[in-house]
């Protein structure tokens, strides 16, 4: 099954959008490990040669560089992809950039099991929990190629440490992009249940969300793109109005927006939250959208766990 | 070499790291915890670039043309400490807070409790890195800034160190300095027994370094170092300076075991009349 409607390059927007800031901000320089053709940093590089660092096979390192040429002054991205940027590089990202409070702007691309034919080795379905567990660090993921450019946008306009997870195939263009960090824009209103969706999966979340409106079901989507800083306060008012939460994410549901999820409104306002995501497992190599549904995120398996919560609300029988 | 230092000079800085050699070991005493073994052995190289290289350091740091000083080896930081309180730019008094709670002198040394330092640094292999982002920083910038980076030897076993090298001789970081602190011995023992790094010299020639080797207790040779490397201007400059670890205090040159901990009362006692200041421990 491939993504439906109109798809868009979220790598490609990431890589448009470098060459605009770095035409507004002669201060923003790049860095990549020798992954600039697929993170698309290579089109700054083509543009800005000079404040472009293609610092090769040396992840770790290049976190520490991004970070010494940021604490003089200037907006650094560094990219790579996230099984390097967030994993190979953890600790040079715990210190280098967020201990010292870099205003280093790290941009995985290649996030989670979408990575597709590589396999388990390079689909890095723990970094949101890594990441999100750092002091001080931002962390976004797009639902699509708008969100991509204004997120992008947002995180170098604010100062400190951010972490952008983008995802390697052509998204569905679900958002207007309209993005704000610590917000989590509403797709869809709803008052039967609450859907949150992360990244890829914001599209399948709209698609259960639509078929079940066929059926006289009002279902609320939200889309957590900001993940840190999250939207506490509409995470809660839809735990209130909806009374029960779905969380997708293709990530582990042991430490990702599932877990943040049912902590938060379990300390809140207890509802019945589900999550959908990557169980506790390492991926393997196929066709990226057959591995979604492989590893549990399928549209069936979701409008599935949908149906039981609403269930659970006496919504449906 | 070239010119040579002036013997005042030499006794002036002697002087000051004797000063320095003293401050730590009573912030290490009273701390209770801490790393007097590289602090001593890295003192005198610390000295020389506080008190004399460092043409705008530390105490001028919101000027972003200042000389930039790494200690990538983050665990000497009582060294660094007690050099800026002799230097004056923290009060003497405020050593004695190392490593307490609400303390701006962190175990390892912190750029967000502390101004003068200019990268937070510990977990090894990376304060190298660091500073080789400072350089191209400033080479970008057209500014005059050099970095110091000061790595000690069992750092150089750790992979990001090298990659960190290696971009520094790539980019030919004429800005860059790496002071090693070769003092042969690291937390379990000999760095030859453990994990050997020599060829050390020829292995940061091969990575594009002027390299050199000094006697790293031996200001002289120093700051004849420090001044080649400033004259060098065809990449970055290495120096191997040769130390010993716990150097000033005969109990603890030498030897592993002073690597990570701190004196009792009856050591600090005689390290502290070895290094000239008998019957100065302050109260814990």
């Amino acid at each position: 099954m491939s993504a439906p409607g109109r798809t868009e390059s979220l790598r490609d927007a990431y890589g448009q959008t470098l060459v605009e800031l770095g035409a507004a901000d002669p201060n923003l320089v790049v860095l990549d490990a020798d992954l600039s053709g697929s993170t698309r940093t290579s089109l700054f590089g083509q543009r800005f040669p000079d404040r472009f660092f293609n610092v090769g096979v040396m992840e770790p390192t290049m976190m520490a560089i991004a970070a010494g040429l940021a604490l003089g002054g200037r907006t650094v991205f560094a990219s790579s992809f996230s099984v390097f940027a967030a994993g190979q590089a953890y600790n040079a990202v715990r210190q280098s950039i967020a201990y010292n409070r870099a205003n280093v702007k790290i941009v995985a691309t290649h996030g989670g099991l979408l990575v597709g034919a590589d396999g388990g080795t390079h689909q890095m379905v723990e970094d949101l929990g890594l990441m999100r567990g750092l002091p001080g660090m931002t962390v976004i993921v797009p639902a699509d190629a708008p969100t991509t450019r204004a997120a992008v946008r947002a995180v170098a306009a604010r100062d400190g440490p951010a972490f952008v997870r983008l995802t390697r195939e052509n998204l569905p263009v679900v958002t207007d992009g309209t993005f704000e960090v610590g917000k989590a824009p509403e797709l869809r209103p709803g008052s039967d249940l609450t859907i949150v969706a992360v990244g890829a999966l914001v599209a399948r979340a709209l698609e259960v969300a639509d078929d079940l409106a066929t059926v006289g079901l009002s279902v609320r989507v939200l889309d957590f793109a900001s993940v840190k800083p999250f939207d506490e306060p509409a995470l809660l008012r839809a735990a209130r109005e909806t009374g029960a939460i779905l969380v997708l994410e293709e990530h582990s549901v042991l430490t990702g927006v599932g877990a943040l999820v049912a902590s938060t409104t379990s300390e809140n306002v207890p509802v019945p939250v589900r999550r959908v995501g990557v169980p506790d497992v390492f991926g393997e190599s196929g066709d990226p959208w057959a591995l979604l549904d492989r590893y549990g995120m399928s549209k069936e398996r979701i409008r599935n766990e949908a149906w039981e919560l609403l269930r659970a609300r006496g919504k449906v029988q | 070499m070239a010119e040579e230092a002036s013997a005042e000079l030499i006794a002036s800085l002697r002087a000051r790291a004797r000063e320095v050699r003293q401050e730590t070991i009573r912030a290490i005493y009273v701390a209770g915890s801490g790393h007097p073994g590289g602090s001593l052995s890295v003192a005198d190289l610390l000295t020389a670039l506080l008190f004399h290289e460092l043409r705008s350091g530390p105490a001028d740091a919101p000027n972003p043309d200042r000389d930039r000083l790494v200690l990538s080896k983050g665990h000497a930081a009582p060294a660094l400490y007690a050099a800026l309180a002799v230097h004056g730019e923290i009060p003497r008094s405020e050593l004695l807070t190392l490593r307490q709670l609400g303390s701006r002198l962190q175990g390892h040394v912190d750029r967000t409790t502390l101004p003068y330092v200019e990268a937070s640094t510990g977990g090894l292999g990376q304060g190298i890195g660091m500073a080789v982002g400072m350089a191209l920083d400033a080479r970008l910038a057209h500014r005059p800034s050099r970095v110091y980076a000061v790595l000690s030897d069992g750092e150089c076993q750790a992979g990001p160190t090298w990659e960190a090298l290696m971009a520094g001789g790539h980019y030919r970081l004429s800005n860059l300095v790496v002071l090693l602190d070769r003092n042969g011995l690291e937390t379990d023992g000999p760095t030859e027994a453990i994990l050997g790094i020599e060829p050390i010299a020829e292995k940061l020639r091969a990575f594009r370094y002027h390299t050199l080797e000094i006697d790293g207790h031996d200001f002289g040779q120093i700051l004849a170092a420090l001044a080649d490397a400033r004259r060098f201007a065809d990449g970055p400059t290495a120096i191997v300076a040769r130390t010993v670890k716990g150097k000033g205090v005969s109990f603890m040159e030498g030897q592993p075991s002073w690597h990570g901990r701190a004196p009792n009362r009856a050591e600090a006692e005689k390290a502290l009349a070895e290094l000239g200041a008998p019957g100065e421990v302050p109260p814990r």
